[in-house]
C-alpha cells in the first residue's frame, strides 16, 4: 500500500513539474534576444538605440535588443573573433572599408525582402550611390545608417590670436583652397598651438587622409578596385604635400605628436560632422563648420558610412532583419539622424536636419551636410582591406620622415598591394 | 574505514579484492593530479593539437568555409617574403631584452642585497610594476614616449632634442624592449635575490682571508652558486619574450615599417585582422617550435653552465 502511495505520489510530482518545465521550454522557445555589436559607447547613442530596441518591443513583445559596444580601433577585429568562436552577434556595424569582405563573403543575410515589406519603409529613397558598396548582385546586405560627410571644425579664436585669415573670410573671397588652409594652419602652429589636424590618421589609418587627397583627383586604386593607382601623379603630389605641410610648414603635427583640437588646441581638423558632441560645453571656443578646402582637381566631398547587417549564421535572422527594418524606417532614421545622417532624400533637408542638428547653423546645414550627402564620394574600400591597409601603412612609414622618397616609396607600395588588388 | 571492512571479510573468499592498497594509492595520486592534468589537457594539449589542425586548413570566418589544404599553409611559410623579416625582428627583440632584463635584474638584486636601513622600500618599489596591468603600464609609457611627451619633455629642460622614439625604427624597437624590462625586472630581481640570499657567508670569508678581490668574489663565488636560478630566470625570459603582444600592439603596431612585428603580432594581423585563421595557426606552430627547441637547447646546457648539475 504505501508502495502503491509513494509511486502515485512521484507520478503526479513528476507530472506537475514536467508540464511546468514544458512550459518553461516553450516560453523560453518563443523569448528572443538579439545582440548587435556596436563600436560606439556613446551614453546619448545608447539611450536612442533602447528607445527604438524599446519600441520593437512593444509590437514584438517576445523580443529583446541588446547593444555590445565594442572598441572602434579593433572593432572588426573584435567581430570576427566572436564569429569565428562560434558566437557571432545576430546584427553588426559594419565599417564601410570592410564592407566588401563582409557583403561579398556571404555572411550577411540579405534585407532587402524584408525592408521592401516593412510598412512605410519606402527603400527607394535610399540612393544607389548610398547603397552601392553594401549590395552584391541587386541584394542589399547591410542598410547604410550613417552617410556622415567629412569637414573642417575650424577654431575661430586660435586663428584670429595668429592674425591669420578665418576659413568662413576665405570662402567669402572664394580663397579657400588646400594651399590658403596650410598657410592659416601653420600661422596658428607659428604661434604655439596645432595647425590642421587630420582626426583617426595618427599616421597609421591612411585612408583617414582621402578627405585631403581628394582634392587632387588621387585615389589609392581604380574604380573597379583592380589597378593600383597610389603611384599616379595625383597620389604622388597630394602626398608631397602633405609631406611638405607636416615637415616643411609644420601646418599638420608630426608623426608621434598628439594634438586635440576639441581640447581647443588645434587651429582646425576634418572629421565627421557627427563629431560635433565633441565640442566642448564649458571653456568654449568661437567655432565653425566648414566644407572641405578646393584642392588642384576642384571641389569635392567625402562622406563615411557605416553600415547595419543581420549575421546569416544568427538562430533568429528573419527577426534580426525585422528589427533592422524598424530601426531605419523614416521613423527612427530620423531621430538616428541626429548622430548618423541618413542617406533618406525625405530626410535631406534643411528644417529636418536642424531639428536634428540643433548644434548647426541653417548655413553649415546646406552647404557642408546636404552638399556633403548629395556629392560625396564614400571612403575607400576593398575586399581583403586590412590587409592591404596594413601593407599600405607600413610602407608609408618611409613618407613619415624629414628626409622621404615620396615617389619611390609608391611605387613600391603599387609593387606590393598590386597582386592582392588583383585577387 | 574501508580498510577495516576490508580486513572483516570472511576468509573463505579467496579472490583478491579490485582495491588493494597500491591500487588505491595510484587512484588518490591520480585524484589530486587530476585537477591540474585537467587543466593542461582541456587548455594546453587539445588546443595544441586543434592548432596543428587548423594550419591544415583554409579557415574563412566570414564566409563560414573550413577547407582542407594539407601542407599548403607550410609553403606559404617557406614563401612568405615577411617571415625573415619578422622573425629577425623577433631575434632582435628577445636578445636585446634577455641580455637587458637579466644584467639589470642581476645588477639591482645585487645592490639591493645589502642589510640597509630602509632596504625594503627600494625592493618593493622596484618590484611594484611587475603587479601592474600590463595594458595601462603600456599605455602610460605611449604618453611618455611620444613625440611632444614626458620623455622628450624632460630631455628639453636638459637642451636635448629627444627622438621621435615610437616612429624611429631604432629607438622602436628599444623603447618597446627597455618598457617590457621595466615591467618585469622585479620579478627576475627578486629571483636573483633570494639565490644571492642562498649563497653561504662562510666562502665570501673564506675568500677575503685569502685576499680575493671583489669582483673576483662575484665571479668565482656568487655566480656559479647562483648559476641554477640564471638558468631559470633566462629560460623564463626568453620565453616571454617570444610571446610579447600588449606592448607592441599598444605602442608601435609592429612599425615604423616592420621593424617591430614580432612573430606573435604578425600571427595576429594574419589570424584576427587578415582572417587567414589557418595561416596564422601555421605561424603558432613555427612559434610553438622555436619555443620548444630553444628551451630544450638551454636545458641541454644546464651541465655546461650550472654549478651544481654534474
Amino acid at each position: 500500500m504505501l508502495y502503491q502511495r509513494t509511486l502515485k505520489t512521484t507520478a503526479c510530482a513528476l507530472a506537475i513539474f514536467g508540464s511546468l518545465a514544458l512550459g518553461g521550454t516553450a516560453e523560453a522557445q518563443d523569448a528572443v534576444n538579439l545582440r548587435m555589436t556596436i563600436w560606439s559607447a556613446n551614453e546619448a547613442h545608447l539611450k536612442l538605440f533602447n528607445e527604438i530596441a524599446a519600441g520593437f518591443k512593444r509590437d514584438h513583445p517576445n523580443v529583446s535588443v541588446t547593444y555590445e559596444s565594442l572598441p572602434f580601433e579593433t572593432y572588426t577585429t573584435a567581430l570576427t573573433t566572436q564569429i569565428a568562436g562560434g558566437n557571432a552577434p545576430d546584427m553588426a556595424w559594419i565599417f564601410e572599408t570592410s564592407a566588401y569582405d563582409f557583403v561579398k563573403s556571404g555572411a550577411l543575410y540579405p534585407l532587402t525582402d524584408t525592408l521592401k515589406a516593412a510598412e512605410g519603409y519606402n527603400l527607394e529613397e535610399v540612393g544607389t550611390g548610398a547603397t552601392e558598396r553594401w549590395t552584391e548582385d541587386g541584394k542589399l546586405y547591410a542598410y547604410p545608417f550613417s552617410t556622415s560627410p567629412f569637414a573642417v571644425f575650424v577654431n575661430n579664436d586660435l586663428i584670429k590670436a595668429a592674425g591669420a585669415k578665418t576659413p568662413a573670410e576665405m570662402i567669402a573671397a572664394g580663397e579657400w583652397t588646400w594651399d590658403n588652409a596650410i598657410g592659416t594652419a601653420a600661422a596658428v602652429a607659428k604661434s604655439g598651438k596645432g595647425g590642421l589636424v587630420v582626426r583617426d590618421f595618427n599616421y597609421q589609418a591612411w585612408q583617414y587622409l582621402t578627405s585631403v587627397w581628394s582634392g587632387w583627383g588621387a585615389s589609392p586604386w581604380s574604380e573597379d578596385g583592380k589597378t593600383c593607382t597610389m603611384a599616379d601623379k595625383p597620389m604622388a603630389d597630394a602626398l608631397t604635400f602633405i609631406h611638405d605641410a607636416v615637415f616643411t610648414k609644420k601646418a599638420i603635427p608630426g608623426p608621434g605628436e598628439t594634438v586635440d583640437f576639441f581640447a581647443g588646441n588645434a587651429a582646425m581638423t576634418i572629421t565627421q560632422i557627427s563629431r560635433a558632441s565633441l565640442l566642448p560645453k564649458e571653456k568654449a571656443f568661437s567655432w565653425d563648420l566648414v566644407p572641405l578646402p578646393k584642392g588642384s582637381a576642384g571641389e569635392y566631398a567625402l562622406i563615411g558610412q557605416a553600415g547595419i547587417g543581420v549575421m546569416q549564421s544568427g538562430k533568429n535572422a528573419e527577426t534580426a532583419a525585422e528589427f533592422v527594418a524598424y530601426m531605419t524606417n523614416p521613423e527612427n532614421s530620423a531621430k538616428l539622424s541626429q548622430f548618423f545622417p541618413s542617406a533618406r532624400k525625405s530626410l535631406l533637408n534643411a528644417d529636418i536636419l536642424k531639428k536634428t542638428n540643433p548644434l548647426l547653423s541653417q548655413e553649415q546645414i546646406e552647404k557642408v551636410v546636404i552638399s556633403g550627402i548629395a556629392t560625396g564620394k564614400v571612403m575607400p574600400g576593398h575586399t581583403g582591406f586590412a590587409q592591404i591597409q596594413q601593407m599600405v601603412r607600413s610602407n608609408l612609414d618611409a613618407v613619415w620622415r624629414p628626409e622621404a622618397d615620396v615617389p619611390a616609396t609608391l611605387q613600391k607600395i603599387c609593387g606590393q598591394i598590386g597582386p592582392l588588388l588583383k585577387r | 574505514m574501508a580498510v577495516a571492512q576490508e580486513n572483516a571479510r570472511p576468509e573463505g573468499r579467496s579472490s583478491s579484492p579490485f582495491w588493494t592498497i597500491a591500487r588505491r594509492d595510484s587512484l588518490a595520486g591520480f585524484l589530486f593530479i587530476a585537477p591540474q592534468l585537467i587543466g593542461i589537457v582541456v587548455f594546453v594539449l587539445i588546443p595544441l593539437g586543434l592548432v596543428f589542425w587548423y594550419s591544415l586548413h583554409e579557415w574563412n570566418v566570414l564566409a563560414n568555409t573550413f577547407t582542407y589544404t594539407g601542407a599548403q599553409n607550410y609553403r606559404m611559410l617557406m614563401e612568405d617574403e615577411n617571415l625573415l623579416e619578422v622573425l629577425g625582428a623577433t631575434a632582435i627583440f628577445s636578445a636585446g631584452l634577455v641580455i637587458f632584463n637579466l644584467s639589470l635584474a642581476l645588477l639591482l638584486a645585487v645592490l639591493l642585497n645589502q642589510k640597509l636601513a630602509g632596504i625594503a622600500v627600494f625592493r618593493t618599489l622596484f618590484f611594484s610594476p611587475v603587479v601592474v596591468s600590463l595594458v595601462a603600464w603600456t599605455i602610460v609609457w605611449g604618453f611618455l614616449l611620444q613625440k611632444n611627451g614626458g620623455i622628450n619633455g624632460m630631455l628639453l629642460t636638459f637642451g636635448i632634442e629627444g627622438p621621435n622614439w615610437l616612429r624611429e625604427e631604432t629607438t622602436a624597437m628599444i623603447s618597446v624592449i627597455v618598457v617590457q624590462v621595466f615591467k618585469n625586472v622585479g620579478l627576475n630581481m627578486i629571483l636573483f635575490l633570494a639565490a644571492l640570499q642562498g649563497v653561504p657567508k662562510e666562502l665570501y670569508e673564506a675568500a677575503r682571508i685569502d685576499g680575493a678581490p671583489a669582483f673576483k668574489q662575484f665571479r668565482r663565488i656568487t655566480l656559479p652558486l647562483i648559476s641554477p636560478t640564471i638558468l631559470l630566470t633566462s629560460i623564463i625570459t626568453i620565453v616571454g619574450s617570444l610571446q610579447v603582444f600588449a606592448q607592441i600592439a599598444v605602442l608601435t603596431q609592429g612599425g615604423p615599417g616592420l621593424s617591430t612585428t614580432v612573430l606573435v603580432y604578425y600571427l595576429y594581423q594574419q589570424a584576427f585582422q587578415f582572417h587567414f585563421f589557418g595561416y596564422g595557426s601555421t605561424l603558432s606552430i613555427l612559434l610553438f617550435a622555436i619555443v620548444a627547441i630553444l628551451t630544450f637547447a638551454q636545458w641541454q646546457m644546464r651541465k655546461r653552465i650550472v654549478f651544481y648539475e654534474s
